[in-house]
């Protein structure tokens, strides 16, 4: 059987995935680079992104201080040597944006115009209107367009690494369109994959974000680390969790209970200033503080009854009228359009109503700091991978810019180790097709004769989750948790597909999807139960206090036959070590 | 007792889903499905409810349910829009019918196959092509927002195709390059930064480019993002006539 190989295969065509694409044929114009995508890539979840990029430019702001409210901001978990290098890198790499064009707003001299955002002490959020990630997605579309040596495999889902002498050398697909199983070889892989936020039943997470690459690494016997951490966002639409981003708070929107209180100042995020106080909105505090921090609040809140409860469930209120109409429209326009058409609230007339929502996994695949996982040939780059430079709990707008940096950085070192390791097993990796094969067709051929269906199997995965790994956690509840999965893990095997067909077929690929959640679910239950203390997103009710003896540690998840192994790794401190966060002083 | 009686008395809607395996059945089919009334609820919502709970093997794309990655385009009663932006209080009672866009070829169900529109943004350079290549060290091109606003509502595009399936021109020969790749070819012909304008504007105001433009105007009505793509054609021919006038004129000067 004759295969189609590639230098480099990046499995997602989000941010990471395509900035990579373009490093390597950039760099190297004489190797070819595939970019294997279940979404055509301008669908990816980057799409969604609304608030901005990090990175610093402006003279009032300085690479220490991103580097302290980077490290500061994820409880001191971030790796300092990583941190460092990403703050170093990002400026440069949101000016190669710029040059391919993306449509950054800017101040009237020209020059790229910055807001603040959470945790930060300056502001350095780079952003083109609150549809950034949608327009650093598309300019990277387009600019890869005019490379010949990136192929494109569009919607063809990648299901299985192919390991051959304890080397990545390919991948095992799905050719969506005519339901072709197709095997891709190449000297080294890099997966894109984003994070897995569908694990959990309210989410701002798009339906393609099913775990696939964490799931993948896991199964090759490559360590999810951190995966633990997981970050609410504190403002989405109740319903249906789609994202407000935080660039309306950014720009002075005010969070209040249903008593109309900033209901902040009681949770140690500072002291409000009046909203017509040229001062306000304060950096590093009040409805600037982190997210970890602000969607614990409404827990709290939650708990003394001072949020809102009817039909939409508990929410409280976000606050931007009194910013007017004009900056509405000029700055957050998208906020106006999506509370219109979702909640139908008018923000310029109404506050919005709003809640917590599962918005980011700090942790995924293990990297070192040049994107490179245990596995030989095998990378990671974006939500998918964990350097860490997020620690315990991301700031906003280190996302966009942490796929750009390390996107660029597995490209080149995987453009390295292709042409450092050009032999790869080719008739190997061909002969694995039979076994692959097989296994898709078992599911296929399934019909009815398995038990479950994709649907309640699922919601029972989500529900589980938010049950056992919300915003506060317990032993009991976490352990619960691990027992829920072990059953799950084993009926995910005998699952229905009664979709017989090739061409198109949804349902398989969301029973592959499912059986990847699972995965990533498992790692972050047993590495939560593990944690026991209380750092960043990792809240514990049984657990109050960071316990830095015992666990300034990264967590790492290896998969076994039976329950994950979980064990600890050192996090890299160089210049800052761990003290308290503080925010609003 | 009480939940039953909420069950009976539950408002349903009825969609009729268009169905169509091409490679097996000589021809498409209706489906039709009582799906719960929900008046948050968009036409996607209604879908994935039909998938989740009644027919697993239905197809069609989708992801982001905001508006934004440009997936679930279908045809709702006749109008191309974005289901996860169609909500079902604008149709009920009434039934919805759903059928994959229309102008394209079905790969299943509400599935299209979309391969020409990305042969012809490749074919179209829609990338910058830097008037003054610059390095990183020199920092970012100064744009003033003035400039910004030039070409900032042409990169509002999420390519989701429905304004090639309102298009008529495009109905009828699909060799026209259509709405949204001309509007994200101006884009960049706009952009301050770019210097690509001369090169794109040979398949711009060729025999597939803009000529073939009757100015219907339907991309820009249907556009759920507000681009007006017909703004951009028209500006193109304009373009066209004011560079073959200096050609004719000027036969020294700029092609």
């Amino acid at each position: 059987m004759s295969i189609p190989v590639h230098d480099v295969l990046i499995v997602g065509g989000g941010g990471a995935g395509l900035r990579a694409a373009i490093a390597i044929a950039q760099a190297s114009p004489d190797q070819s680079v595939a970019v294997v995508s279940k979404v055509y890539p301008m669908r990816s979840h980057t799409v969604s992104a609304e608030g901005g990029a990090a990175g610093v430019i402006k003279s009032d702001d300085s690479k220490e201080h991103h580097c302290n409210d980077t490290i500061g901001g994820g409880d001191w978990l971030a790796d300092q040597d990583a941190v460092e290098m990403f703050v170093e890198e990002a400026p440069k790499e949101l000016i190669q944006l710029e040059h391919w064009g993306c449509p950054w707003n800017r101040e009237p001299d020209g020059s790229v115009a910055v807001r603040p955002f959470g945790g930060m002490k300056i502001k350095r959020t780079w952003f083109a209107s609150d549809k950034t990630g949608f327009h650093m997605l598309h300019t990277l579309f387009q600019t890869s367009q005019q490379f010949d040596p990136v192929t494109r495999y569009d919607e063809h889902f990648a299901f299985d690494l192919l390991v051959h002498d304890g080397r990545c050398q390919g991948v095992a697909t799905i050719d969506q369109r005519s339901g072709e199983m197709r095997i891709i070889g190449a000297r080294a892989v890099i997966l894109c994959t984003g994070g897995g936020g569908r694990i959990f039943p309210f989410t701002t997470n798009a339906a393609i974000k099913s775990g696939d690459g964490m799931a993948l690494a896991y199964r090759a016997g490559v360590a999810l680390k951190d995966m633990e951490f997981v970050q609410y966002h504190p403002t989405g639409l109740p319903g249906t969790g789609i994202l407000i981003t935080e660039a309306a708070r950014g720009e002075g929107g005010i969070l209040l209970n249903r008593h109309g209180r900033r209901y902040l100042q009681d949770h140690d995020l500072g002291t409000p200033l009046d909203v017509s106080d040229p001062r306000h909105p304060q950096l590093k505090s009040m409805e600037l503080g982190p997210r970890d921090r602000l969607s614990q609040a409404f827990y709290w809140e939650r708990e003394a009854g001072n949020v809102f409860e009817d039909e939409m469930g508990s929410y409280v209120h976000l606050d931007v009228r009194h910013l007017g109409e004009e900056k509405i429209n000029k700055r957050i326009p998208f906020v106006r359009d999506t509370a219109k058409n979702y909640v139908g609230v008018d923000c310029a007339f109404e506050p919005i109503p709003v809640r917590p929502v599962v918005h980011y996994m700090m942790g995924g695949v293990d990297t070192d700091i040049n994107a490179a996982t245990s596995l030989p040939g095998l990378y990671a780059a974006g939500e998918c991978a964990c350097v860490s430079i997020n620690g315990a709990n991301r700031l906003g707008s280190n996302s966009l810019t942490e796929l750009l940096v390390f996107g660029k950085r597995a490209g080149l070192e995987a453009s390295r180790f292709a042409r450092e390791n050009p032999q790869i097993a080719i008739e190997a990796i061909a002969a694995r097709a039979n076994d692959e094969a097989a296994r898709l067709k078992s599911l296929h051929t399934q019909g009815k004769a398995g038990e479950e269906s994709i649907a309640p199997l699922r919601r029972e995965l989500t529900s589980a989750m938010e049950e056992g790994a919300g915003i506060y956690r317990t032993q009991a509840k976490m352990d619960a948790l691990c027992e829920r999965i072990r059953e799950l893990k084993a009926r995910v095997k005998n699952l229905r597909v009664t979709d017989t067909s090739r061409t198109f077929n949804t349902q398989l690929v969301n029973a592959l999807e499912l059986d990847f959640m699972i995965d990533a679910a498992e790692a972050l239950a047993f590495s939560a139960a593990a944690r026991k203390e209380s750092r960043g997103a990792h809240q514990r009710l049984d657990f109050r206090a960071r316990d830095d003896d015992n666990y300034l540690a990264h967590s790492i998840a290896h998969r076994t036959d039976g329950d994950p192994k979980i064990s600890y790794k050192d996090v890299t401190i160089t210049r800052w070590p761990p003290k308290e966060r503080v925010y609003g002083k | 007792m009480a939940s039953s009686a909420t069950a009976l008395a539950a408002k349903t809607i009825t969609l009729e889903v268009f169905r169509y395996l091409p490679d097996t059945e000589s021809e498409p089919r209706y489906d039709t499905f009582e799906v719960p009334y929900k008046p948050d609820w968009v036409v996607l919502d209604a879908i994935n409810w039909i998938k989740d709970e009644v027919d697993g093997s239905l197809s069609y794309r989708w992801s982001c349910r905001m508006g934004v990655c440009g997936s679930c385009g279908m045809m709702v009663n006749g109008e191309p829009k974005l289901t996860c932006a169609a909500f079902l209080r604008d149709y009920y009672p009434n039934k919805i019918r759903v059928e994959p866009l229309a102008h394209f070829p079905v790969t299943r169900d509400l599935v299209i196959n979309m391969d020409d529109f990305m042969g012809k943004m490749e074919k179209l350079k829609t990338w910058m092509v830097p008037k003054e290549p610059r390095t990183i060290e020199q920092g970012e091109y100064r744009q003033s927002p003035r400039q910004l606003a030039e070409y900032k509502q042409y990169t509002m595009c999420i390519n989701c195709m429905i304004c090639y399936s309102a298009c008529p021109v495009y109905g009828l020969d699909s060799s026209f390059i259509g709405p949204a790749a001309l509007a994200l070819g101006r884009r960049y012909s706009l952009d301050s930064r770019d210097g690509g304008a001369d090169e794109r504007a040979e398949i711009i105001q060729s025999d597939q480019g803009v000529w073939k433009c009757t100015f219907v105007g339907e991309c820009s009505r249907v556009c759920p993002k507000n681009v007006d793509p017909a703004g951009a054609i028209q500006e193109g021919k304009i373009e066209g006539t004011v560079d073959m006038m200096k050609s004719l004129l000027m036969p020294w000067g700029r092609k």
